[in-house]
């Protein structure tokens, strides 16, 4: 059994490092015949075509082939007689070195490189229990560019969420490459936030009323691909929340890339 | 919106040429640098000559001494050393993200390679040479011979134009709306 997490782990990896999930693809080709700013359209089929270069020739879509984040959905009647943890740990090192990806994780402090992409706290594993015995691997590769421009605000309840979603986006949506999805947590805690807000990313993209609004306000700015202008600045979003403390309003913004990277494995 | 097929070392003339919104493919060398390689630069000199010299805000992925992935990184991290770099004479900074527009006035350009593209990136690119492999894959200078390289767009120019800047305040202004 370990031996099977060891090689859905680096399957996953390898599918998501080089193919995008059809449901982004589709965003993006919608995107890219809706899209009026020629440069911004450019900018959209420059992406398509990446896509399909990296599926031609296996290689890693971006160089950037991020931190190894990992949703685990483990059935209920299925016990393991090994560490999880240390099973997909291995099959980030073997994907490591035979995709192969960049060495990506280092030290927080001293900055040095662990070379095979693990590391205390590395690979983050985030695991729900569900029903039945099927043990369901997702990869899902996570950028710098997108990460480093996320946010979790601790506003004021008096203030509305969605100002400062707004604001956020557009000071710092230029640097982490979008067209954008975004994962949004509300509520809950500081850190309670921020994991809505990765689990968002997990449930996109969202189609309730005020998501669909936040997205057309979003589009509004005209940030664009890349930053430089178009109608094209959020493919998807979706909004996770939780109760909180009525002196709180947490809000937390996880910025993802137009290269949307997973990819999902299951054990029987 | 012109198109331009331009080759390193670039010329002040080149540089003038070019305004925001154009369209530039690149060959000849050009080398990369992040966070880490900046930083030595610094402190040791540069390990090659930056005179016209093309500088890709790039941490590529390489096996061997085949390029494999190797699209832009986020520039605004190295804005500290913009000044330094175009003072020794680079003439082209290459990223995403874009940097302030000023120290560009009157002698260089941002050019901007789409974000994520890192396959196609490295079909155009090719590994000639390598410094500071201390640093690690993605933070050693790498040289690299470019064939077309591109499509760059011209995103801050050395007219003082910065497309950046202008979406950022017209997204301000669509804020407050």
């Amino acid at each position: 059994m370990r031996t099977r997490v060891i090689e859905a782990t680096v399957r996953a990896l390898m599918q998501a490092e080089t193919r995008l999930p059809s449901w982004v693809m589709q965003r993006i080709e919608e995107a890219a015949s809706l899209e009026t700013n020629p440069l911004a359209r450019s900018h959209l089929q420059f992406m398509l075509e990446n896509v399909r270069l990296a599926e031609e020739g296996s290689l890693p879509i971006c160089q950037d082939t991020g931190l190894p984040i990992f949703h685990v959905q483990m059935g209920r009647d299925r016990v393991l007689d090994f560490s999880l943890q240390d099973a997909i740990a291995e099959g980030v090192r073997i994907a490591t070195s035979t995709i192969p990806l960049r060495p990506n994780t280092v030290d927080p402090i001293t900055r040095k490189n662990s070379g095979d992409n693990t590391g205390p706290g590395m690979p983050d594993i985030i695991l729900d229990h569900v029903d039945g015995r099927s043990l369901k691997i997702t990869a899902y590769p996570k950028g710098a560019g997108s990460e480093n421009m996320s946010l979790v605000g601790m506003l004021n309840p008096a203030d509305d969420p969605y100002d400062f979603i707004l604001k956020t986006v557009s000071e710092r949506a230029a640097n982490a490459c979008p067209p954008l999805f975004l994962g949004i947590g509300i509520g809950g805690s500081f850190d309670l936030a921020a994991r809505l807000a990765k689990r968002a990313l997990f449930n996109m993209p969202g189609n309730s009323p005020q998501e669909l609004q936040l997205l057309k306000r979003l589009n509004n700015l005209g940030i664009g691909p890349m930053g430089l202008g178009g109608d094209t600045t959020v493919l998807g979003l979706k909004i996770e929340t939780a109760f909180c403390h009525t002196a709180s309003l947490p809000v937390a913004i996880n910025f993802q890339c137009w290269a949307n990277r997973s990819a999902t494995e299951v054990i029987i | 919106m012109t198109k331009f097929h331009l080759r390193t070392p670039l010329s002040s003339a080149d540089v003038q040429k070019l305004n925001a919104g154009d369209v530039v493919f690149l060959s000849g060398m050009i080398f990369s640098a992040r966070d880490k390689a900046h930083v030595l630069m610094r402190e040791k000199g540069a390990p090659i000559s930056l005179e016209g010299a093309a500088l890709y805000h790039c941490g590529p992925l390489i096996r061997g001494n085949t390029v494999l992935s190797a699209g832009p990184t986020t520039s605004g991290r190295m804005a500290r050393y913009t000044e330094e770099v175009l003072a020794r004479g680079v003439r082209a900074i290459i990223g995403k993200g874009g940097l302030p527009g000023a120290p560009f006035l009157n002698r260089a350009v941002y050019l901007a390679y789409p974000g994520g593209c890192g396959a196609a990136a490295a079909l155009q690119l090719r590994v000639m040479g390598v410094h500071c492999q201390e640093l690690g894959m993605a933070e050693s200078l790498w040289e690299f011979e470019a064939l077309e390289f591109g499509p760059m767009i011209v995103a801050v120019d050395s007219h003082g134009k910065d497309l950046y800047r202008d979406v950022r305040r017209s997204a301000e202004k669509q804020m407050t709306k």
